[in-house]
């Protein structure tokens, strides 16, 4: 099959000054965004208005007012179109404990208009994709909660849809099972060729994941632009280095030495126990790596490790929060 | 019926463990039949459900043992009256179910909290709405799954009742005509209960709760108003008998088919209602159905997402 080659500029998700508007509480206020086709994390404190915005994405919602498109599709009037194209995995629990996962995400396929065969085909290839494997003929109520959140996005995927909606998808994971997760969503669209709108409260997270992040902030847009502008403006490195007899303190060494040729040197412990050994400096390109180096073979010491150390997000997060007017300006010039 | 086959089989085809595992992601590029295929597929797993098939063994075996418990009297009504040489089975067809209306209340009080609740405890509606599936489709494909699951099970014993009648050589036409209105009244009585059961089942997302209030709506009408009917005979006000009859869901379809479908009333003193009571009747019934669907449609609305 040709899938339809989605052209780099052409956009996935599309809002014009969305609002909604319950009676007590705004949950969006004139949200303008454009999301192109990748990993987009939507980020926000909770009550942000991100489920609010999918709800209204799937065309479940009607806006008060604004317009949106979903792969080119007007949610107010062509719903029911966009959610054949599209999945869903809902934040909370949504999976019946009686029934095994091969026959939950089978009904779950057919519900998409899959027919019997294709259904089954393609839950077992979706199961094995997502990680599930022996476990999936067993009821889902014995299931772990990492296996619960592959079970979610395997119905998700079942349908093999254009863009994915996944609310939440690493609550309530320990960090190796986030870990699994966020390389599987990232694969979501590297292998399998599906655009994803994932959705966070936690801002570190989503910067190894995404191409580009939204950033809303009590219904409005605070900042949206590609993971590289957030955090790849400049290159910290963090070194950290092994003690000898002729240097006792070799961090302290290594930062004389760096100080004395002009390098400014941060103390990266950031006051955490333990982490007193490791030295932040700002790389200014190539020669930075070979000063230090020269530096740490000059003083007889070892390198344990050289390492790039990307800003978080949440520092560009900060930053907006504080000066919100200007970043807003530049949030619609990076859409 | 449209019951289709159960669905692990293929998934676990001796073929899985041959394969090679890691293959690539395919993209799926069939038919998507969407939404009037994803409706009936609903339909189907609703109603396959609500006898327990394809779940699991423990939830099999209250529908199966409820069906059983309905057909044996046709059966041995059957064997006496081949037996015998009855001239006539010794129940109407129309009678039947009024007869076995308890055995109907549990099944109705079992299965429609078992088709509704679940979804709405597990929180899996937000994954149907989600899809192509639309509300209304949603309440139609569960609404007549328990409705004809409800036919399935009062229709089964009239029809052993007829075939049994006809191979004890009864009047063929006479058979027919009386099996023919049985089975309208059922279909009438399915549609009647499956709204109720539903309703009631949908407020509540505990299957425990769903079940007593299904069972108390059922047995506390019909003793009200038969308690009410037998008053009002021991007084003399026959008149008001049939009024009563109006008040609880298997006194309706009695009343309805005492009117119009040949039956003899189980009301006291066998006071059905008249031909212009009937029509009052039938009015009630497709005024509580079509209100089932309204209020199943409203609670669906807001469940939504």
């Amino acid at each position: 099959m040709v899938r339809v080659t989605i052209v780099v500029d052409v956009t996935v998700i599309a809002t014009e000054s969305l609002s909604k508007r319950f009676p007590r509480v705004t949950a969006l206020d004139r949200l303008s965004v454009d999301v192109g086709p990748g990993v987009t994390g939507l980020v926000g404190a909770n009550g942000a208005g991100k489920s609010t915005l999918i709800k209204i994405l799937l065309g479940l919602s009607p806006a008060s007012e604004g317009r949106a498109e979903v792969l080119g599709l007007d949610v107010a009037t062509k719903g029911a179109a966009i959610r054949e194209r599209v999945g869903y995995m809902p934040e909370h629990d949504c999976l019946p404990p009686d029934v095994s996962a091969t026959e939950f995400v089978v009904h779950m396929a057919r519900m998409s208009g899959l027919p019997p065969t294709a259904a089954r085909e393609r839950t077992a290839d979706t199961l094995r994709h997502v990680g599930l494997y022996e476990e999936r003929y067993r009821p889902i109520g014995g299931y772990s909660t990492g296996m619960k959140q592959r079970v979610k996005l395997a119905q998700a995927l079942v349908h093999d849809p254009q863009l994915v909606f996944l609310d939440e998808p690493t609550n309530g994971l320990d960090p190796v099972g986030r870990d699994e997760m966020l390389g599987l969503i990232r694969r979501i669209h590297t292998d399998f060729g599906i655009s994803v709108l994932v959705t966070s409260h936690l801002l570190g997270e989503l910067e190894r994941t995404c191409d580009h992040v939204v950033i809303i902030d009590g219904g409005k847009l605070l900042r949206s632009s590609s993971t590289t502008d957030f955090t790849q403006t400049t290159t910290t490195l963090a070194i950290e280095v092994t003690d000898t007899d002729d240097h006792p303190d070799g961090t302290r060494a290594v930062r004389e030495v760096l100080h004395a040729r002009g390098v400014e040197v941060l103390d990266g412990s950031n006051g955490l126990p333990g982490a007193g050994h490791i030295l932040l400096l700002t790389a200014q390109g190539e020669e930075t790596y070979d000063l230090v180096r020269d530096v740490v073979a000059d003083l007889g010491l070892g390198l344990v490790r050289m390492e790039q150390r990307r800003h978080h997000i949440s520092e560009v997060f900060h930053a907006d929060a504080e000066d919100r007017d200007v970043t807003k300006e530049a949030a619609v010039h990076g859409s | 019926m449209a019951v289709e086959q159960p669905m692990q089989t293929a998934a676990g085809a001796p073929g899985d463990q041959t394969r090679i595992h890691n293959i690539g992601y395919r993209n799926y590029d069939g038919p998507r039949l969407g939404r009037s295929y994803a409706t009936r597929s609903l339909y189907s797993q609703s109603l396959r459900g609500a006898y327990g098939l394809g779940r699991s063994i423990k939830s099999k075996v209250l529908p199966m043992l409820l069906f059983v418990v309905m057909c044996v009297p046709a059966a041995i009504m059957v064997a006496v009256t081949v037996a015998t040489k009855l001239k006539d089975l010794p129940v109407e067809y129309t009678r039947y179910a009024v007869i076995m209306q308890a055995v109907i209340s549990l099944f109705l009080a079992s299965q429609a909290p078992q088709s509704v609740s679940r979804d709405l405890r597990f929180k899996t509606v937000p994954l149907y709405f989600s899809r192509p599936i639309e509300t209304a489709d949603y309440v139609r494909a569960k609404y007549a799954a328990l409705a004809s699951a409800m036919f399935v099970l009062t229709a089964a014993p009239l029809l052993v009742l007829y075939v049994g009648a006809l191979l004890a050589k009864l009047d063929f036409a006479d058979q027919t005509k009386g099996f023919a209105q049985g089975l309208v009244s059922v279909a009438l009585l399915s549609l009647l209960f499956a709204g109720i059961g539903l309703v009631i089942a949908s407020v509540t997302p505990r299957r425990g709760f769903g079940i007593a209030a299904v069972i108390a709506v059922m047995t506390i009408s019909y003793g009200a108003v038969s308690t009410l009917q037998g008053i009002a005979d021991a007084q003399n006000s026959s008149g008001a008998i049939p009024w009563i009859g109006l008040f609880s869901p298997i006194t309706l379809v009695d009343g309805v088919q005492t009117a119009f479908l040949g039956a003899k009333s189980a009301f006291p003193g066998e006071v059905g209602p008249s031909s212009g009571q009937g029509v009052v009747y039938v009015l009630v019934v497709l005024g509580l159905i079509a209100a089932s669907y309204g209020l199943l449609m409203r609670r669906y609305r807001k469940v939504g997402l």
